[in-house]
């Protein structure tokens, strides 16, 4: 199967909220059911069915497709046999197309996987989170160690040569030398990609009270640096492409062709409750609750949670921000086709300064962070677009 | 006329001025209880807060004494703070008499003993009243030894009260009925009032606050202002009853209300004498002042495009607030803005607060100033209160700074520590008084720029809260002062500058880079600051940059979230301003005036 870069322009993704857990991570904020039963997954399967149709003919053919969640690999195989017909029974998905599916390691069994296979699912993002049986503990995860290395190794079996296992750091109490050893462990299967987030604390989450508590404190900048130094160090010797902040991939064809999307403003549709999507400078979403999603979807409506239009200014300002987040940067010809704006004219101080700090590159055409640069990138992202609200007002309204 | 009583509730901070006044009030029946909101007469929501009286407000309370006579009790309520002490002046000139308070924990403080000379000095009738003695911490006899002692007043004239529990108010009243003489005045003679306040209304222009000591005031008057001769034509009279009440006229002895199409406060001068211009009476009424700043800053907006929108603020807070003075500026870090004037700290802080709160404006301010003499050699003298102004020091000849008398009242025991911080402070001519067994009071010359910097707030300190202080302007004296500027990233701040004594400029340079070093946000790059003298560098700090400021997660089609989140940093940084590529908070200006144990 040829796997070379998506075509270009790029085909617009298509993104499957699958909103069921067996349980709850106490640090994820993304919405799920749990405890569920399989009746809310067949009404949940019938409900999506009417809402791709309501979407069927507003987007043109796909060319990644995302099963994420929630947990995908909750459903059973006949259930994802249902959602893999769905799609396409409404929706044009291009040959050769990214098709991802989200894979608690818990339930990586050889008869699930084929039949993953058989769907022409062919990449596979597991979530080990750890090889470190106390880490997986505390992280609240119903798979240990041991299950984690048996889910690759299924995985690997299963015939998937396109893995991408997530991994959390910066979990309280762990030493950088801890967690390079769950990275060393992961490195032995050789993944084609790998995502490697800190813990981050999110609102809402059980996490969040604890650390209102004190009991979770924020791990210090010269920490949380280093943990993304050695992460990077680590990851680039062993060959591995530091494309994003958490994400490495080993070469430029394996990178995630769907959340590139997501950051270079390509269109994209979200199915299920909590989805976004994208379309034309306008992006929408679903609200966080199925029973309502599938009440609006029976009677015919769009279960819109909410939607904006993006203003000159923060399609600048996202532009900027998520551009920065990847090594390929933001492509200067890009950035003044989209937004009118010539970066290195208008704002050569600030890129020379950046460069001369070791933060940025000029190169082919783009403004690149380093990696230093990446690790501050937000930050990279709010002087560059002040700096250009402040001359040129791009910001747009600016009144409250 | 005698059955008028004008008098003046004078006090110490926070010893229960307003409160006090509040009870009183709400005891007329002025007020219904269930629509009272404590301190009626401290309208601002910074007075409130604060706990003081900036604008003195007046109000007339009707009473039915004891001896079965109704009288009308002109309360006229006077500005709190030493900053003001002017307008307390013209609000006494327009009493018979005042209410002394004093609180039964704190004792008598400096403003106490200030305020009762200034009552002394209108020859008031002064009526000692103890408030707060349903406090635990109340001390009556301790407080009515020092009336004795300290203010030589016989004690037991003192009236016992706890406004807050409004406790002892009527007996206040009868004091106020029996002791206070009515006014004295003449409604035959030509009209002459003092004017002790004025107020802006946006609908009928300058409401001018005044006592009428002889003659009469009635609507379609012609008046003249005799401070400056101007000529209004009287619209209405009345009183304050809470509100403004429309009266047939306003004769001698009265306190009231003019509305006589006076545009701005500014046209109008407090302690400046009102007579009629077709019958003008002999001469004005003694005590009249400009009032004449003593602290100077510049203010900038925030962002540039708001200048305009400044100025129209600025100039929209002016019709209510005469002291504040103020012309145009640049600055060649901070863009366009306005030089000001203010009668003290206080009343800078007050001004921005209320451009901030009122207006909306963001803004930003200079080092604060005072006002410094320079002598050059060609025999030129210029008064400068803008570093930016600071002569070529090759052509100078002379420098001259403003000095005080400050007056303070504290416990003992706190002698030496209040001594070494005025010495620290360039302290001279110290005169010890003891008004009474281990109490002292001391007074002492020192410099004005001294007690802007950090000098009240440091007293408070070292005394546990118990020194109080007051102070008078008394001339210039010689003195060696240099230009202190300060550097970001190799460029000069003008708005940080300052004109200190050199003997004081490394060790104020140092604590500038660490004021400003421990206020300026940590940023994307470095930040350098530097103390400069002359083109010396004599201080240095570094304010090392972010190294990790990204958030790990942005997958997921939801960007909106993200975005959001570095729009509301963004938004936080709005208090900044930018100068060359650093932003620098507005904290960071007022801050190198603030010493390091705040």
């Amino acid at each position: 199967m040829d796997r070379r870069a998506p075509p270009v322009p790029s085909r617009p993704g298509l993104y499957v909220h699958v909103p069921f857990c067996l349980t709850k991570c106490p640090y994820c904020h993304f919405y799920s059911r749990s405890p569920f039963g399989r009746e809310d997954v067949n009404r949940w399967l019938d409900a999506l069915s009417l809402e791709a149709a309501l979407y069927r003919d507003l987007f043109p053919p796909f060319d990644t497709v995302y099963i994420g969640g929630g947990t995908p690999s909750a459903l059973t195989a006949s259930e994802m046999g249902r959602l893999a017909a769905a799609i396409r029974g409404n929706f044009t998905i291009e040959p050769f197309s990214e098709w991802t599916v989200e894979v608690n390691p818990g339930d990586a069994t050889a008869g699930l996987l084929a039949v993953y296979r058989d769907l022409g699912i062919n990449r596979v993002n597991a979530g080990i989170q750890s090889f470190d049986d106390e880490t997986l503990s505390f992280l609240g995860r119903r798979h240990d160690a041991r299950q984690a290395a048996k889910a690759v190794e299924a995985l690997r079996n299963a015939g998937f040569d396109n893995i991408g296992l997530d991994l959390l750091y910066g979990i309280p109490g762990q030493t950088v030398e801890e967690w390079l050893e769950t990275l060393s462990a992961a490195l032995r299967y050789g993944p084609e990609h790998l995502s490697c987030y800190e813990l981050t604390v999110e609102q809402g989450t059980p996490f969040s009270v604890l650390r209102e508590k004190g009991v979770l404190p924020p791990l210090p900048e010269d920490l949380s640096l280093r943990f993304f130094m050695e992460t990077s160090g680590r990851l680039t010797d062993s060959g591995y492409l530091h494309y994003e902040v958490s994400n490495f991939a080993r070469d430029a064809s394996l990178r995630s062709g769907h959340n590139r999307k997501y950051w270079d403003h390509t269109p994209y549709l979200g199915l299920g409750p909590s989805a976004h999507s994208f379309l034309d400078g306008r992006r929408w979403w679903n609200g966080e609750d199925l029973d309502a999603w599938e009440k609006s979807l029976r009677e015919g409506r769009r279960p819109a949670g909410g939607e904006e239009v993006l203003t000159a200014g923060q399609r600048c300002l996202e532009s900027l921000f998520l551009g920065l987040r990847t090594s390929e940067g933001i492509s200067l010809d890009g950035f003044r086709e989209e937004h009118g704006i010539d970066l290195l004219a208008r704002q050569g101080g600030l890129v020379e300064r950046s460069a001369a700090e070791g933060l940025l590159v000029v190169d082919g055409g783009a403004l690149k962070p380093t990696v230093r640069g990446m690790a501050v990138a937000d930050g990279l992202a709010r002087l560059f677009s002040e700096s250009l609200s402040l001359r040129d007002g791009v910001s747009g309204p600016s009144g409250t | 006329m005698n059955q008028i009583r004008n008098f003046s509730i004078i006090a110490h901070i926070d010893h229960g001025k307003s409160t006090l006044a509040d009870r009183m009030i709400q005891f007329t029946g002025l007020v219904e209880d269930r629509n009272f909101k404590d301190q009626i007469l401290d309208n601002m929501d910074i007075e409130r807060e604060r706990g003081i009286t900036i604008k003195s407000q007046a109000v007339s309370l009707p009473y039915r004494a004891a001896d079965g006579q109704e009288y009308t009790l002109n309360l006229i309520d006077t500005p709190g703070h030493v900053d003001f002490s002017y307008e307390v002046s013209r609000s006494l000139a327009s009493c018979e008499g005042v209410l002394l308070l004093v609180d039964a924990a704190q004792g008598v403080q400096a403003q106490t003993v200030a305020n009762l000379y200034m009552a002394m000095e209108h020859d008031l009738e002064v009526i000692p009243v103890i408030n707060k003695i349903d406090l635990p911490t109340a001390d009556i006899e301790r407080v009515m030894e020092q009336i004795d002692g300290e203010l030589g007043i016989d004690p037991y004239k003192a009236i016992p009260c706890s406004a807050k529990a409004g406790i002892g108010i009527e007996p206040i009243f009868e004091a106020i009925v029996k002791k206070i003489p009515p006014p004295k005045g003449d409604d035959g003679l030509p009209l002459s009032a003092l004017i002790f306040d004025a107020k802006y209304d946006p609908f009928r222009g300058t409401i001018i606050h005044c006592r009428v000591f002889d003659g009469r005031v009635r609507a379609g008057d012609q008046i003249r202002f005799m401070h400056n001769g101007t000529v209004y034509r009287v619209e209405e009279v009345g009183k304050f009853l809470l509100t403004r009440s429309r009266m047939e006229s306003l004769g001698a002895g009265e306190v009231g209300y003019i509305i006589a199409g006076v545009k701005t406060v500014s046209d109008v001068h407090v302690g400046d004498t009102i007579t009629l211009d077709g019958r003008p009476c002999a001469k004005p009424l003694p005590g009249f002042r400009e009032a004449k700043p003593v602290v100077f800053a510049s203010i900038y907006p925030i962002a540039s495009d708001d200048y305009e929108e400044l100025s129209i603020a600025l100039e929209k807070y002016k019709l209510n607030d005469a002291a504040l003075v103020y012309q145009k500026d640049s600055s060649v870090a901070l863009g366009q803005g306005f030089r000001c004037g203010f009668l003290g700290l206080l009343h800078l802080d007050i001004v921005q607060e209320r451009l901030e709160r009122e207006f909306n404006q963001s803004i930003v301010l200079s080092v604060p100033s005072v006002r410094y003499r320079f002598t050059l050699k060609m025999g030129e003298v210029l008064e400068i209160d803008n570093p930016s102004l600071y002569p070529d020091p090759a052509k100078i000849d002379r420098t001259e700074e403003p000095y005080i008398r400050a007056t303070m009242m504290f416990p003992e025991k706190y002698l030496g520590t209040v001594m070494k911080l005025c010495l620290d402070k360039r302290g001279s001519n110290t005169r010890i008084h003891y008004p009474s067994p281990g109490r002292t009071e001391l007074f002492v010359e020192m410099p004005l720029a001294e007690v802007i910097f950090d000098f009240y707030d440091r007293l408070k300190t070292l005394t546990q809260g118990y020194g109080s202080f007051d102070y008078e302007i008394i001339d210039y004296r010689v003195s060696d002062l240099v230009l202190l500027d300060i550097l970001v990233n190799g460029e000069k701040v003008d708005a940080l500058s300052q004109i200190v004594h050199r003997d004081r400029a490394r060790e104020r340079g140092v604590h500038a880079c660490d004021r400003l070093k421990d206020e300026i946000p940590r940023q994307m790059f470095k930040i350098a600051i530097q103390g400069a003298i002359g083109g010396q560098i004599v201080s240095r700090s570094t304010i090392s940059p972010f190294r990790k400021d990204v958030i790990a997660k942005c997958y997921g089609g939801d960007i909106t979230r993200k975005r959001k989140l570095l729009e509301k940093q963004k938004k936080g940084k709005k208090r900044m301003k930018m100068v060359g590529n650093v932003s620098i908070p507005q904290s960071a200006f007022i801050a190198v005036l603030k010493s390091d144990t705040d």
